[in-house]
């Protein structure tokens, strides 16, 4: 007896199948067998369309399967389904990558301004058009003296992160994701010019040479810290909490942990990799604050960023962690990605990226410390339109993860904690591991960002704004279509149809 | 002064614009009635809803007292205001300020000057030449925010300013502006696109000495206001021009910057330009940037800046909106257009045409170190 029955259904046009057996090669998840003909056990599908992709007849498709419930507003077939698994197995349910739940979504009910002859629109193939981005802290004021005709500063130039554009690559540990994909990031961000976070799994030796394009992380669990580590990188990030499962830490089964993971973690081959909740030697703002300095202590004052989720209260947590000390506040909302998280936690915690943002920034304004410090957002940035939009909330940079992977390959088919990726990204299985080329996953990153650099421009053109900073926090080009009052209102947004002013 | 039932106040007003300056850095003498001649000859570049001079050197006979131009919507807001004034500052003479009538100008506030030091108890501990100027500054802001029909014109020392609701020519004519003589006069021609016709948003806007004229509309207002509210600024106009006057007052006046700097912030050099800079140079602009960058005014504008050691231009980092420069002996002018200048000055020794980002200044030779 089956209680629970698959998600999809695997249909094989038997007319067209030559037989070749590569859908089943490529399937991860061993779903598909070749016998006289191709046989399928959808229960296994995932719904990652590799082998759909790689038929070379087009033969097999992946279809939601249509068996229905009766239908009831109330008990969604999802949830029977969990209470089925967990009557089943009295544990907690797992899933990885986003909260896939129809919450609002801010960011598609902003609009963006453009200059109509009061205002020249700018042409970015004709003019320039900067996205530079300095990340860390600022000091109050500059302090001159004059130096023959000229003048000098006395004060000393800002110790800040230069990015060419406002685009980051997110946290993703080596263990969560391969070490193709993890090559991949590193190489595109040198070659974009920007910034990768390492996650907190450490960074391999072999991708030491990437360092001036990495933030090294330093999460509950310290995997892979130490001394060589910490000074590799560009700066570094405490991580407090993650957006898709604040308040508790990383869960890497045991499955993801072969000999190099372990090596560069420094834990046993084999044994799950299961951050604690919390920093143990941060339970106040106060510990925090020793940390920030523990690490500047260490890499001869390098920038540090504290990563925090956004949660009720972000606002007073993110104005202690600037007064901390902390050079970036990276901020993660609630629909940012994992690679295994409990259903409950990436569904149900935290609040959205936009109202962070918003609430962030205007809290650091009220308490006029807002141009001290850089805040990084991030939680499901989708396409350019969002980096736009939260910039204009408030952001000075957005870091992508989930958008990342699928520029790899990544089908967001939700089994990360798996290990089975087919695509190569979210597996340590060597054979899966082979198929991602990190020059082809380089290539698409590259593109990608370059791709909404370009989209960013446009609209920043259409602004009439030629510089980023101009763009940053200037909600007066955004106005919201379909939002109810006091969300617009922390937003600091008006609504569609108010002028300027 | 809260925003009353009258009026269109809540709005953002973007604007075309002209204007015309002139100074001596001798500190020679002009009346005020060329500035308005140059403007009425480009008078194609208003519409009728707003014009505004700045003299400085206009008081000689009170140049070390703040000398206050108010506007008030009626006596009520008048006497409500005198009444404030008697709590926080020694008036030493007071006078309507003296206008004439206009055909074109068929109805206007009232208009009272006061020449006044902040009293002595009122600055407390910080009795400076600073503290004083930080004391207007906050009791003019707490004039134009709180007090109903009330609004202060300007606040500088030896200067004045005179605008409102009408053509460049009427303007003039109704403040009777030949009869002040000055060695700085900046003025200001407005093209609001929308229809304000408040007597207190037409330009020049000001803050103690320092009087800005704007032409342009910023794509970056909402940036700049919210920065510049952080440092207990508060933006009531809704112009753009507004904005400028508080960030030039910020970082000239309170964070000291340099004025030769202050390009650098507003119309900031690419960082194409900066990457090419010797290592000292571009060390300071790229600080300027990192440091300074929500003030960067992005979009169209050209400014007349007065102060109190002299005036500049200064356009947008890519030039959107024109600007054109003279100089005839001690004299310098800067005019949207050059048939501004010519009007007032047929024959100027030079004439350029400034670049983009690039300030044309001048100082007063007695303040040159």
């Amino acid at each position: 007896m089956k209680m629970i029955q698959p998600d999809f259904r695997i249909e094989v046009d038997q007319d067209k199948c030559r037989k070749c057996g590569r859908c089943v090669f490529n399937c991860g998840f061993g779903a598909l067998e070749l016998k006289e003909r191709i046989i399928s056990d959808p229960e296994k599908c995932a719904g990652c369309h590799r082998c759909v992709t790689f038929c070379p007849e087009q033969a097999i498709n992946v279809e939601l399967n249509p068996l229905s419930f009766r239908p009831n507003d109330n008990w969604s077939p999802f949830l029977i389904k969990a209470i089925y698994k967990q009557a089943e197995s009295g544990g907690i349910l797992l899933s990885s990558m986003g909260n896939d739940k129809p919450y609002p979504i801010i960011n598609d009910h902003l609009l963006l301004d453009a200059c109509q002859v009061t205002n020249p629109s700018i042409d970015p193939l004709r003019e320039p058009m900067e996205l530079r981005t300095y990340l860390g802290r600022r000091p109050e004021k500059i302090d001159f003296e004059k130096n023959n005709g000229g003048f000098k500063m006395k004060t000393q130039a800002p110790n800040t992160l230069k990015v060419e554009v406002p685009v980051l690559f997110a946290p993703m540990s080596y263990g969560s994701i391969s070490y193709n994909a993890f090559q991949a990031l590193c190489m595109a961000a040198k070659e974009l010019d920007t910034l990768m976070y390492t996650g907190e799994g450490g960074l391999p030796k072999e991708l030491y040479p990437y360092g001036d394009h990495i933030l090294i992380q330093v999460a509950s669990g310290r995997f892979g810290v130490q001394s060589e580590y910490l000074n590799i990188g560009k700066g570094t990030q405490i991580k407090i909490g993650q957006g898709a499962k604040p308040g508790i830490g990383g869960h890497l089964p045991g499955e993801k942990i072969p000999r190099h993971i372990s090596e560069t973690r420094m834990i046993p081959e084999g044994t799950d990799a299961l951050s604690p909740a919390p920093q143990h030697d941060i339970y106040s703002i106060e510990d925090l604050r020793m940390l920030i300095y523990a690490l500047k202590e260490a890499t001869g004052y390098k920038p540090v960023c504290v990563k925090i989720a956004a949660v009720h209260n972000v606002g007073a947590i993110a104005s202690g962690i600037l007064r901390a000390g902390a050079d970036q506040i990276y901020i993660d909302g609630f629909r940012g990605g994992t690679g295994a998280a409990p259903f409950i936690t990436r569904d149900h915690l935290g609040i959205p990226i936009e109202i962070a943002v918003a609430v962030v920034d205007q809290r650091l304004r009220e308490e006029g410390i807002r141009h001290l410090g850089t805040i990084v957002a991030a939680g499901s940035v989708r396409s350019a339109a969002d980096v736009v939009k939260l910039i204009a909330l408030g952001a000075d940079a957005v870091a992508i993860g989930t958008a990342a992977l699928v520029a790899m390959g990544c089908h967001i088919c939700q089994k990360c904690h798996t290990g089975n990726c087919s695509w190569g990204i979210a597996t340590q299985r060597p054979e899966l591991v082979r198929r991602l080329d990190p020059e082809w996953g380089a290539e698409r990153l590259v593109n990608l960002v370059r791709g909404w650099e370009h989209e960013i421009k446009d609209v920043m053109g259409a602004m009439g704004i030629n510089a980023i900073e101009s763009l940053r926090g200037n909600r007066e080009r955004l106005r919201g279509l379909g939002l109810d009052s006091e969300t617009l209102h922390t937003l600091g947004v008006k609504a569609v149809g108010a002028s300027m002013g | 002064m809260n925003r009353s039932q009258s009026y269109d106040w809540g709005m953002h007003n973007p604007s075309g614009c002209g204007i015309s300056s002139l100074m001596s850095v001798k500190k020679n003498m002009f009346r005020g009635h060329l500035v308005v001649r140059s403007l009425d000859n480009m008078v194609e570049r208003g519409n009728g809803l707003g014009a505004g001079y700045a003299g400085y050197g206009i008081y000689p006979e009170h140049p070390d007292h703040y000398a206050l131009h108010l506007m008030f919507e009626d006596e009520d807001a008048k006497r409500f205001t005198e009444e404030y004034f008697s709590s926080h500052f020694k008036v030493f003479d007071d006078e309507p300020i003296p206008t004439r009538p206009v055909p074109g100008i068929r109805t206007a506030p009232i208009f009272h000057r006061y020449f006044a030091l902040p009293k002595e108890e009122s600055l407390g501990n910080d009795a400076s030449e600073r503290g004083a100027d930080e004391f207007v500054v906050n009791r003019v802001t707490e004039i134009n925010t709180n007090i109903k029909g009330a609004f202060v014109v300007s606040s500088g020392k030896n200067m004045g300013v005179f605008k409102g609701v009408g053509y460049p020519i009427d303007i003039g004519h109704f403040f009777e502006l030949e009869e002040y003589q000055g060695w700085c006069w900046i003025g200001h021609s407005r093209f609001p696109t929308n229809t304000p016709g408040w007597w207190g948003g037409a330009h020049p806007f000001t803050m103690l000495d320092t009087a800005i004229v704007h032409n342009g509309e910023i794509s970056s207002y909402g940036i700049n206001r919210r920065y510049i509210e952080m440092f207990g600024y508060r933006c009531t106009m809704m112009t753009d021009s507004e904005a400028i006057a508080y960030l030039f007052d910020f970082l000239h006046r309170k964070q000291r910057v340099p004025l030769p700097l202050i390009p650098a912030i507003f119309s900031s050099q690419f960082w194409n330009n900066i990457d090419m800079m010797d290592e000292e140079k571009k060390k300071l602009h790229l600080t300027l940037r990192q440091v300074y960058g929500p003030a960067l005014l992005n979009g169209p504008f050209a400014i007349v800046v007065g102060h109190r050691n002299g005036m500049f231009g200064l356009s947008d980092r890519v030039k959107l909106r024109p600007m054109i420069a003279a100089k005839k002996d001690d004299v310098l002018y800067i005019a949207s257009e050059e048939a501004g200048i010519r009007e007032i000055c047929p024959e100027p020794d030079t004439v350029w045409m400034p670049r983009a980002g690039e300030m044309v200044a001048g100082f007063y030779e007695e303040g040159l170190q």
